[in-house]
């Protein structure tokens, strides 16, 4: 039985404002959102070209997702994005170049060639680099939470986890102590349809992934994820609840997945109608509107968010390019961490 | 100094870290309340309070999980698996995440997990193991073995300032029957530096934990002097020592409790076998258990575990070879 909330979708721009947003956010949110999908795309363009090595994957449909879960929280907020949630790294302000360079494995990637992809985090924004193994981040998120409640923090953690994700056991230990010690911790699961070719009628049997909070003690909610503003407003009710000592929320975001699982994925498995229905909800092309329909963002700054994005993955692409390749002398270092290593934001 | 059982000892290294140091707390199964299951934590609770002491639920991911959350965070949890066994259920999070976390993402993981550990008790198969080996495998992880009261708190304050994932091996069956001087000050026993436990110039054994002792009755029973290193730590392990000691007695007992093909000893054999051949009279030995589970029944449990007599056979061996 469906237990989950399923949120409303967002409202007019009173509603936006009262949840703390100006017109000027409003914008960033479009030029994050933009500046996500370009990443991407780039990252498709070096792939083909053969300057990728390993696989490439990409979030693409989730870029309201994420982007308006990252907008909804604090600085001193901490999160563990995956693989499909570029626009947190964007949102939290990792430059595009690094991207690139991680992409490529160079050397000014954030693992400096170590690990690839989307594997990577910026610490000192306090994000914290993913595995492959999902969703093992998320009870990692919850240990977070916890360092945050043994010192009465009033600071958050944001734990992702994808629906395929959520048939593991680490979602479940992780959900269940953080409902049993009501932890400051969000759980986010971006709900795309599909775990590489599995639907969801084979992943989960009830309605909404989002009603199991209640069998952790908490609430959950369904939010439509390609509706950046519903998605920013139900995060933020969520976060600021935790904030306050109330507790984890689990808010499932429902997108599609619109491209494969990776870039050698042609995702056949998925019916063209579905990614047809889909593609007419592009989380970005619908934002455009609404910011047309309700802030009245004009022809002028539309065109100078599409150049300042089309510049700014430009220079990126130079700079990341001209990052060396790693040392294969220095890949023994760092195996172990030195006593130097703690010096870090969170250890101090 | 006083003397201290090995299992007070270990709660004593605990608690004086926890009393100097706000960021250490301790996490797992029936840790506060009840004060674990052998009571290394017996009264920290009431100390340190039911946020610094905290029962788990029944969920190994969640213990080894939210230790390496908190810990990214700054805090420097000393986390319990209430046997050593168990840490399966948390291999992921160990090997996946905090082992590689720091080299790939630059993220320390500075978490303590302590693993009752190796049998003698008829613990059976899920309550006996010895799964170092497991983990000296595990490029980014060390693991310790302490066999003394005196190691054992010194190495637990090592582990515990040591700004990587250490496994904490302490061996159940010196809890309580071990005892020994141990400081009162605040001292630290470095990871990776061997101990002699007896010196000797005719054969040495090579070995940690438990079979320390096994040893030392061993060689009490041979009409010949026996050096037995306490390696103390096999990951990293003080090669430098065993290398000093084979070149002195020219024979080598490997000893462990832990099963024999892929044991740890396969990792000391070889390299003796690389880096001192010359300095060789006789085959490197390796004494452990066989290839199977630990079995419940004593008769069972004692063909298992390497026994004094396997020992004093295989030192007679090598001393007349």
């Amino acid at each position: 039985m469906a237990t989950a909330r399923v949120a409303e979708p967002s409202g007019s721009l009173q509603d936006v404002k009262e949840q703390g947003l100006d017109r000027e956010d409003l914008l960033q949110i479009y030029r994050t959102m933009l500046t996500t999908r370009g990443v991407e795309e780039r990252g498709h363009i070096l792939y083909r070209q053969g300057k990728i090595p390993g696989s490439f994957y990409t979030g693409r449909g989730n870029e309201a997702s994420s982007v308006g879960v990252a907008t909804a929280m604090g600085s001193d907020d901490v999160g563990t994005p995956l693989h499909r949630d570029m626009g947190v790294h964007i949102t939290r302000g990792v430059e595009p170049w690094r991207i690139f360079a991680q992409y490529m494995g160079r050397q000014d990637g954030p693992t400096h060639g170590r690990d690839g992809n989307v594997h990577m985090a910026d610490e000192r924004l306090g994000m914290i680099a993913m595995v492959s193994h999902l969703p093992a981040m998320l009870p990692v998120a919850v240990g977070c939470a916890l360092a945050f409640r043994i010192r009465e923090e009033n600071r958050v953690a944001v734990a992702w986890s994808g629906e395929g994700a959520m048939a593991r056991g680490d979602a479940h230990e992780g959900m269940n102590f953080a409902g049993v010690r009501k932890l400051p911790v969000v759980f986010i699961c971006d709900n795309n349809q599909w775990a590489y070719s599995t639907p969801t009628h084979l992943e989960y049997a009830v309605e909404h992934l989002a009603d199991r909070a209640q069998a952790y003690g908490f609430d959950g909610v369904v939010v439509d994820g390609t509706d950046v503003l519903a998605v920013y407003r139900e995060a933020k009710v969520a976060i600021e609840k935790a904030r306050s000592g109330g507790g984890p929320t689990l808010i499932e975001c429902q997108t599609l997945r619109m491209e494969g699982h990776a870039v050698h994925d042609d995702a056949f498995y998925v019916p063209k109608e579905l990614f047809e229905r889909w593609a007419e909800r592009d989380p970005i092309e619908r934002y455009r509107t609404w910011l047309r329909e309700n802030v009245d963002m004009t022809d002028d700054e539309e065109e100078e968010i599409g150049g300042y994005v089309k510049k700014l993955l430009n220079d990126a692409l130079q700079r990341a390019e001209q990052s060396p390749l790693p040392d294969p002398a220095q890949l023994l270092e760092g195996v172990y961490a030195t006593p130097e290593d703690l010096d870090t934001p969170h250890h101090k | 100094m006083a003397e201290k059982t090995y299992l007070q000892a270990i709660s004593d290294g605990i608690r004086g870290e926890m009393r100097r140091d706000k960021r250490v707390f301790v996490l797992g199964e029936d840790v506060g309340v009840y004060g674990g299951a052998f009571k290394v934590t017996l009264g920290f609770q009431e100390e340190f309070g039911a946020w610094r002491v905290i029962d788990m639920p029944l969920s190994e991911t969640a213990i080894v999980a939210g230790a390496t959350g908190a810990a990214i965070m700054g805090m420097r949890p000393v986390a319990e698996m209430q046997f050593a066994d168990f840490v399966s259920c948390a291999w992921d999070h160990l090997v996946t995440v905090a082992a590689k976390q720091r080299w790939r993402a630059g993220t320390p993981v500075p978490i303590v997990l302590r693993l009752p550990s190796g049998g003698g008790f008829s613990g059976g198969p899920f309550h006996s193991q010895n799964p170092e080996s497991s983990f000296a495998h595990i490029p980014g992880l060390k693991c310790v073995c302490p066999a003394t009261p005196e190691d054992a708190k010194g190495l637990m304050i090592a582990a515990i300032e040591d700004p990587n994932p250490v496994l904490f091996f302490e061996h159940k069956h010196l809890y309580r029957r071990i005892k020994g001087e141990v400081p009162d000050e605040r001292y630290v026993t470095p990871i990776g530096k061997a101990r002699t436990h007896q010196e000797g110039d005719d054969v040495s054994v090579i070995t940690w934990g438990a079979m320390v002792y096994t040893a030392e009755e061993a060689a009490q029973q041979v009409d010949a002097s026996v050096e037995i290193i306490d390696l103390r730590t096999v990951m990293p392990w003080d090669k430098q020592a065993v290398l000093d000691s084979v070149r002195k007695t020219s024979k080598v007992i490997v000893l462990h409790e832990d099963t024999r093909t892929g044991g740890f000893g396969g990792e000391i054999a070889a390299t003796i076998a690389e880096e001192a051949f010359e300095d060789l009279d006789a085959p490197v030995r390796r004494i452990a258990a066989p290839d199977t589970p630990v079995p419940f029944s004593p008769v069972l449990e004692k063909a298992y575990i390497p026994q004094v007599d396997d020992v004093v056979r295989g030192l007679k061996e090598l001393i007349s070879y």
